[in-house]
Formats: structure tokens, C-alpha cells, sequence
């Protein structure tokens, strides 16, 4: 017998808002350790990411990325399948981009926007069906050929940028400049129509809203649909899916493919509304923050939203810190691991004390 | 206390082997065990008997050491004893014999025997020791095994067999055993109750947790009575009766008898042939099955588990691929490998009740509402445009079904794995038979449900039955199928051994085909 020991709202905010803190306080100690006030670090992080419109612009834009990964490993998650390859798939997504924004004369920056995100799409998907395709037909186990794709992607993005989309009087492998037609309206062009002043420089852009549209509408799939219901069901119980005439083939093939294309998509933004062109590693690691994102957020469309802000503060506070502070960038990486290994993998750390401290209070009362 | 030294003087002399004083444990807001009192004499058989969830097994685990008690004392032989673990539990003469036996399948019965108690770096020397003993008690008891046999080669009887030798190995006094009879047939559990007998003579005490009243009224000296954690009653064997006990359990009046009326058998709505079914491991599940299923009839298919009847079901239900024909209403089936034939079959009208409704019938971290749509998530009634589900409408007509079936407790938000076993298999019940299918597949319809909840489920399958719908049980409960029955079919080994009327056959016949041997004078 199973009893269920903890309310809801504290498996939900208690147990990941806990681990944070613990997260934090080790941090402060490693910070402490090399000589650095932690203090002034958690100022510098908070002011750097959230204490201007500036600050903002790079946050969200973090957000938007880890949004879009986010959320296509919760739904690859809730048919129980462990799409680690998000990385992979968006870096092939960018591909897409480039693609659409380079070979296309586009009057305006919304038909290519819709071309960039039905391209980016498309590629990611294409990405994750191959190992979809072996996990559903020869059971090939998804984490490792998902892995293993990461790194040919990277490869195969070496090559194309080296070789063949590099302008040849460059000496950077990165693509051209995409014209300034495609140019995505920032927070800035969009908050002005309503009058908010918002910082110019910030890169976050129609993205957010894109992404944020993206996790209502993965919301509406995974609770209101019968593609949906099935989804979860075959992540609940294979056995039971396949006694109620789903089809586990066609859950993996069409779950991977979802996740893949949100993952892809996550290049619009970072291609598109960054840099304006496809430089080398484009994604930097937003493929494995969306794992981090994932856990946190209990693979929930909705849930996902409030650790991928958690990140892009991070990402962005971090950044802030490597400038203002004899503080070494990679503390600031050590910071991120140290959050995503509490949140994520040392989760019942904290959850089994709560329990029962929980079933403790019960009995008492 | 003065009562019993009137049984002479044998029995004021000698300790209860195992007594239990006010023993409670809950488990969060679940009281499993409350003040539990129980003496068990030494060199008896001991039954225990009560409902699913009634807590037999959460007293079985703390006097084995996996659970702590709240509150409350044990004594073997008189001294308060605390056993906080199986080491503990061993060490003062307690042996178990679970239901899932906990065997290495790919070790000997020998290294299984000696597993944990080794005693010594070298395992030559135990490995004798096991050997000796073995030789002497297969002698002693009929506990006869091949030491050097492996036990994945063993027949489900003998692997339990070793189980009593670990124990005895151990030098347990005291040997629990926990719904022995359940994977047996009926002539390996007559064995079995032989050895129980045999090492009762021997001064061994034996606590036997079981649900079949016909095996406590055969076996034991005395038996308790367990209802909701408490522990209603401890009574001679001989001066109780199966009604009695069944009473005792439920708490109110049981009609054990299933009352049906005579049935009316129609056309044939299901009709195999030559059907056979190979499993992914290659290993062949059915051998050439033929039968027809009528309308209006229970077609009851009896065997020991894993002769083949779950091959049948699922393959029926579509959900492994098969040989052979098997037609439905006229209209061939596809047996293939595709895999959402169990959608298909029910477009045919083809309901299903699966055997594992923990594994199958059910998700268990659904909600209640979302079990009543599983399968049926396609069903016009519960859409609200081509796009979306309607949630509503499944949670409306979930109430309608838990009322008309009477799972408790009625809220359709909870999940699936809250609901006690009669109540689960309620909602698949509900699930199923609402759909009103031509043909109903059940498989082990009562096991791990509570009596009155059994009580009910009859009632509705001969309900449906009546309806003029043809229905196809299989159970290892040879009562149920007695009595439920309107046909029998056994199964031995992926064949159907024979066709019996179950007004002219009794538990002893059936038993012997089960076993492989056919009293087919024909």
C-alpha cells in the first residue's frame, strides 16, 4: 500500500524551493572558499539579471531557450522516454534557420518567422526520429542513441560551417549576416507599442511569446487530447497502453517527434533573434539545461515556466558575475551544476525528510 | 489465562510459540494492525484468515522484522523478543515462505538452500551440510527436490518446496507461510498440506495465512479471524465452520453460493480454431485451442496458471499475435502482430477484464476517471470536438458508474492505486461491462478482491450473462469456476484437456486433468 504522505503544494513548491536554497548555501560556501563575499555575489547576480530592463532582455532571452527545450523533454518524459538529445536536435534546428533566413529573399521578418520555426521544426524532428525510430522498431535505448546524436550533430555542424556555409572571404566559421529584413522585433520594438520603455539592447525577443504560447499549447495536448491521454498512459504503464490498443511504436515515433521539434525551435531564437547568423555551437547547452528545467518542473508544460526563468537568471546573473568579480566563469557553471544536481537528481534528498516530517505532523495532530 | 490449563497439563507447561500483545502500526492516517492479540501453541497449525487489507500481511512483516510496531510486544516461547530485522526474525526460529518466492532462479536448489547462511568463506562445507540435511528431510516429509536441480527448472510446487527447506535449513521452529496454495493445483497443495502435517508431528509450529476456508477447515487446529487491523476472533478449528468464518470476516451474512438460473445458450458469437499462439520468446503458449462461445452462456476455462489460459485471453483481446482462425460474430479476427488490434477488438465488440488489473487493467497513477475513458478514449460520448476530450463528460459518467457499481469511495479525482482491490476491479467490472460487449473476456475477476466485493462481481457477470452476452472466465479458483460456470474447459500445457458440465464434475476430477492427465474414457 502506497500512502501518499505530503500535500501537493509541498511536493510541488516546498521540495524544489528547499533544494535550491541548499544549492545555494553550498554555492555560498564554494564562493566563501576562494576568497570571494557571497553576499556581494548574490547582489551582483540579482542586479546584473533582474535590476534593469537590460538585465531582463538577457534573462528572457535565456528563458526563451530553455522554455522551448524545456519543454520538449517534459513531453518526450511523460511518454517516460529520455530525449537527452535536445541538444543535438537544436543545434541541427539552427541548421534550418540558416537555412530559411539565408536562401530566401523575405520581405518581413513574419512569413520568415513562420518559415524559420516550420524549418527549425522540421529539423529537430528529423533529428529525434532516427533514434525514435530505432527505440520503437529494434529497441535501441533512446538515451544512448540520443547521446550519441548529440555529438554527430555537433560534427556534422562543424563540417557545414567550415566548409560549406562559411562565407569564403571569411576566416569565421559561421554563416553571413541574414539580412535585416528578418530581423525579430525585441521586447523593446514590442513593449514600445504599449508604451514601456525597455532596454534596446536586450536580444529577448517574439520568441518568449512564441515559447510561452507553446507551453499552453503542450498543456492543452497532454491534459484535453487523445493523443494526449495516450501519451501519458504508455508513460504510465506500457503494458496497460498496449491492453487498451495503443500503439507503443507510434507514441515513441510521434513523443519524440514533438519533443525534437521544440527543441529545433529553440533555434529560432537563439539564431534568429541572437546573433543573426549560425556561429559554432550555437545552442551552448541549452539542450541539457532543458533536462535540468524538465525535473524541476516535473515535466509539466505549465511547471516548466518558473525553473526556466531559475536558469535564465542564472545564465544571465552569471555572466554579470564573471564581469564584475574575480570570480572565475566556470564558478558560475559550478553554481548551475550545483542547482541541477539538488533539483534534479538529489531530489528525494529532500523529499524523504519532508515525508516524514509530514506523516509525523499527521500523527501528531 | 486460567482457561486454558484446563486442556491438562502439556499446555500450562508450555509457552504459546509466538504470542502478540496489543500490537498496532499505521501507516500514515491507515490504521493496518490495531491492538492486535494472538497466541499461537506450540506444534499446531494456525490459521489465519481475513479479507484483502485486512492486515494479515502487516502482522506477518513485523513479526518478521519489516516493519517496526507502533506500539505492542512480542513473545516467542514465553520471552519478550524484539525483532527488528530478519536476522532477527531468523535468529529466533521464525521462517517465511512468501508468496512471490524469493529464489535465485539461475542458482541450485542446494546454493539456493544455503543463500544468506553461509556460514564461512569456503561454501563447500555448508554445501554438505545443505546436501545431508536434504537427503534426511526429503526422507522425513515427502520434501523431496533434486538438490543439484536449478531452480528456474523447477515446477512452481517444487520451487516452494525449497522455500520450507531455506527455512528448515535455518532451523526455523516456527514456519509462516503466506497464501501457499495459490499458484498449486489442487493435488500439489494436498502435498503440501501432507509435509505441513508431518512437520507439525515433529513439534514444528505453523502459521498458515491464507483466503481459502476449505483449505483452514482441512488443515488447522485453531484460526484467527482478522477484519479492518483488528483481530475479531481465535476459534477451534473443529468447532467452526466455513459460513461461520466467512461471516467473522466480512462482518455480516456471505451467501457463498452463487445463485444462477439455468442458462440459455444462443449462436455461437466466438468461434477458434486450431489456435496457437507463440510467444516473443519464442516459447509456444497455445497448441491448437478450437472452441465456440455462445451467447447467454459462461464458458469457464480451469488450469493451473501458466498452462496457457492468459496466452488465450490476450490473444483473443488482440493483444498477441496468433495462428489459426478465430471468427467473431461471424467476422474473421486479425491475429496478426499489429498493435492496436485491442482498439480494433473492441470496435468488435469484445470486452476484456484483464487478469493483472494492477499491470493492465488499469494505470494506477491515473485518476479514477481517466481509468473509465482508458480504452475507450476514442468513444463518441466522451469527445467535445474533433480536437479535444470532454473531461466533464468522463467524470459525469464516472459517478453514474460508481454508483451503479458501488465503488467506494465514490470521487472519480482520486487515483486508481487509492482504491482498495474489490473497488479497482469494480472500475475495470464498470468499465468493461457498461460498454455492453457481445463478449466479455475475464480473467481472475476475484483475485485479491474482498468477499463481499466477490459476492457482487458474480452477481453482475450473471447479469450480463442473462442479457443474452457470452462471457469467457478463466480462474484458478476452481470454486469459482464450479459454480460460476456453465461449461468448463481445462487447460494443461497450451491444450484443452476436456469439456466438463459443472453439474457433473467435482474439484478431484477437474484436478487431475489440470495436472495433464486425462480421465477421458471416450
Amino acid at each position: 500500500m502506497s500512502v501518499k504522505s505530503m500535500p501537493k503544494w509541498a511536493d510541488v513548491l516546498l521540495v524544489p524551493l528547499l533544494s535550491l536554497i541548499i544549492a545555494f548555501a553550498i554555492s555560498a560556501l564554494v564562493i566563501l572558499a576562494i576568497g570571494e563575499d557571497p553576499v556581494r555575489a548574490m547582489q551582483l547576480m540579482i542586479t546584473g539579471a533582474l535590476g534593469s530592463t537590460y538585465g531582463w532582455g538577457y534573462t528572457l532571452y535565456f528563458t526563451t531557450n530553455f522554455l522551448l527545450t524545456g519543454l520538449g523533454v517534459s513531453i518526450a518524459f511523460q511518454a517516460k522516454l529520455f530525449n537527452i538529445g535536445g541538444e543535438g536536435q537544436a543545434l541541427i534546428g539552427g541548421l534550418g534557420v540558416a537555412l530559411v533566413c539565408l536562401y530566401f529573399p523575405w520581405p518581413h521578418w513574419s512569413l520568415a518567422i513562420l518559415a524559420a520555426i516550420a524549418a527549425s521544426a522540421l529539423a529537430g524532428a528529423a533529428w529525434a526520429a532516427i533514434p525514435a525510430f530505432l527505440q520503437a522498431k529494434r529497441g535501441s535505448h533512446i538515451v544512448i542513441t540520443t547521446i550519441m546524436f548529440n555529438f554527430i550533430a555537433a560534427s556534422v555542424m562543424n563540417y557545414l560551417l567550415s566548409h560549406v556555409l562559411r562565407p569564403p572571404t571569411s576566416m569565421d566559421p559561421a554563416t553571413a549576416r541574414f539580412s535585416d529584413n528578418v530581423r525579430l522585433p525585441r521586447l523593446h520594438d514590442i513593449l514600445d507599442v504599449v508604451g514601456i520603455e525597455f532596454s534596446r539592447s536586450g536580444p529577448a525577443n517574439i520568441m518568449l511569446f512564441v515559447a510561452l504560447l507553446a507551453c499552453v499549447l503542450g498543456y492543452i495536448l497532454m491534459s484535453r487530447t487523445r493523443l494526449g491521454f495516450e501519451i501519458r498512459a504508455f508513460g504510465q504503464s506500457e503494458a496497460g497502453a498496449h491492453y487498451a490498443g495503443i500503439s507503443g511504436p507510434k507514441i515513441i515515433m510521434i513523443a519524440m517527434l514533438i519533443s525534437g521539434a521544440l527543441a529545433g525551435m529553440m533555434a529560432v531564437n537563439s539564431v534568429m533573434g541572437g546573433p543573426q547568423r549560425l556561429v559554432m555551437n550555437a545552442v551552448e547547452g541549452a539542450g541539457f539545461i532543458g533536462i535540468a528545467v524538465a525535473l524541476m518542473g516535473r515535466s509539466h508544460p505549465i511547471g516548466i515556466i518558473a525553473p526556466a526563468l531559475l536558469f535564465g537568471f542564472l545564465y544571465q546573473g552569471g555572466s554579470e558575475l564573471a564581469l564584475e568579480t574575480s570570480i572565475p566563469r566556470e564558478m558560475i557553471v559550478v553554481i548551475q551544476a550545483l542547482v541541477i544536481m539538488f533539483t534534479g537528481a538529489l531530489d528525494n534528498m529532500v523529499r524523504m525528510p519532508l515525508e516524514s516530517l509530514f506523516s509525523m505532523l499527521r500523527r501528531r495532530a | 489465562m486460567v482457561a486454558t490449563v484446563t486442556n491438562g497439563g502439556a499446555a500450562a507447561s508450555a509457552a504459546p510459540a509466538i504470542e502478540l500483545r496489543g500490537i498496532s502500526k499505521a501507516f500514515g492516517p491507515v490504521q493496518a494492525n490495531k491492538d492486535i492479540h494472538i497466541q499461537v501453541q506450540k506444534g499446531t497449525i494456525h490459521g489465519i484468515v481475513g479479507e484483502n487489507g485486512a492486515g494479515k500481511s502487516t502482522m506477518m512483516s513485523i513479526l518478521y522484522g519489516f516493519y517496526k510496531a507502533d506500539s505492542g510486544e512480542i513473545l516467542i516461547d514465553g520471552k519478550p523478543t524484539t525483532i527488528s530485522d530478519s536476522l532477527d526474525a531468523i535468529s529466533a526460529g521464525i521462517g517465511m515462505v512468501f508468496q512471490h518466492f524469493k529464489l535465485v532462479e539461475n542458482f541450485s536448489v542446494l546454493e539456493n538452500v544455503i543463500l544468506g547462511a553461509e556460514g564461512g568463506e569456503l561454501l563447500k562445507p555448508s554445501l554438505n551440510k545443505a546436501r545431508k540435511l536434504l537427503t534426511r528431510l526429503a526422507d522425513e516429509y515427502e520434501l523431496n527436490v533434486d538438490p543439484d536441480a536449478l531452480v528456474e527448472d523447477l515446477s512452481v510446487g517444487h520451487q516452494q518446496r525449497v522455500e520450507i527447506l531455506k527455512a528448515l535449513y535455518r532451523e526455523a521452529n516456527i514456519l509462516i507461510l503466506d497464501e501457499p496454495t495459490g499458484v498449486l493445483t489442487p493435488a500439489e497443495a494436498g502435498h503440501l498440506f501432507r509435509i505441513l502435517r508431518g512437520l507439525k508431528e515433529q513439534g514444528k509450529t505453523i502459521i498458515l495465512i491464507t483466503h481459502k476456508l476449505r483449505e483452514i477447515m482441512d488443515v488447522t487446529d485453531e484460526v484467527s479471524v482478522m477484519r479492518r487491523g483488528e483481530m475479531v476472533a481465535t476459534v477451534k478449528t473443529a468447532e467452526t465452520s466455513p459460513t461461520q468464518l466467512a461471516e467473522l470476516m466480512v462482518g455480516r451474512k456471505v451467501l457463498l453460493d452463487v445463485h444462477k438460473p439455468p442458462a440459455k445458450p444462443g449462436k455461437v458469437v466466438l468461434e477458434a480454431r486450431n489456435l496457437k499462439v507463440v510467444d516473443k520468446h519464442g516459447i509456444e503458449r497455445l497448441r491448437g485451442i478450437d472452441l465456440d462461445i455462445r451467447a447467454g452462456e459462461i464458458l469457464g476455462v480451469a488450469g493451473v496458471s501458466g498452462n496457457g489460459q492468459s496466452a488465450l485471453l490476450e490473444v483473443l483481446a488482440g493483444m498477441m499475435p496468433g495462428t489459426g482462425t478465430v471468427s467473431m460474430n461471424g467476422e474473421p479476427l486479425d491475429l496478426s502482430l499489429r498493435h492496436d488490434n485491442a482498439r480494433t477488438r473492441r470496435e468488435d465488440s469484445i470486452g476484456h477484464v484483464h487478469e493483472d488489473r494492477h499491470r493492465c487493467g488499469l494505470i494506477l497513477d491515473f485518476m479514477a476517471w481517466e481509468n473509465i475513458a482508458f480504452g475507450y478514449h476514442y468513444a463518441p460520448e466522451y469527445q467535445k470536438n474533433r480536437m479535444l476530450m470532454d473531461n466533464h463528460a468522463i467524470v459525469e459518467d464516472t459517478k453514474g458508474k460508481f454508483e451503479r457499481f458501488d465503488v467506494r469511495p465514490p470521487n472519480p479525482m482520486l487515483t486508481a492505486e487509492s482504491f482498495s482491490g474489490g473497488n479497482q476491479q469494480k472500475i475495470v467490472l464498470a468499465r468493461e461491462i457498461e460498454r455492453n460487449p457481445d463478449l466479455l473476456l475475464v480473467g481472475q475477476p476475484t483475485r485479491g478482491v474482498d468477499i463481499g466485493a466477490i459476492e457482487f462481481i458474480h452477481k453482475r457477470l450473471i447479469e450480463l450473462r442473462d442479457e443474452g452476452k457470452a462471457i469467457l472466465l478463466v480462474s484458478v479458483e476452481l470454486d469459482e469456476i464450479l459454480s460460476m460456470s456453465d461449461r468448463i474447459l481445462v487447460m494443461f500445457d497450451g491444450r484443452i484437456m476436456g469439456e466438463r458440465d459443472p453439474e457433473k464434475t467435482n474439484a478431484q476430477e477437474l484436478g487431475l486433468l489440470m495436472a495433464g492427465m486425462t480421465g477421458d474414457t471416450a
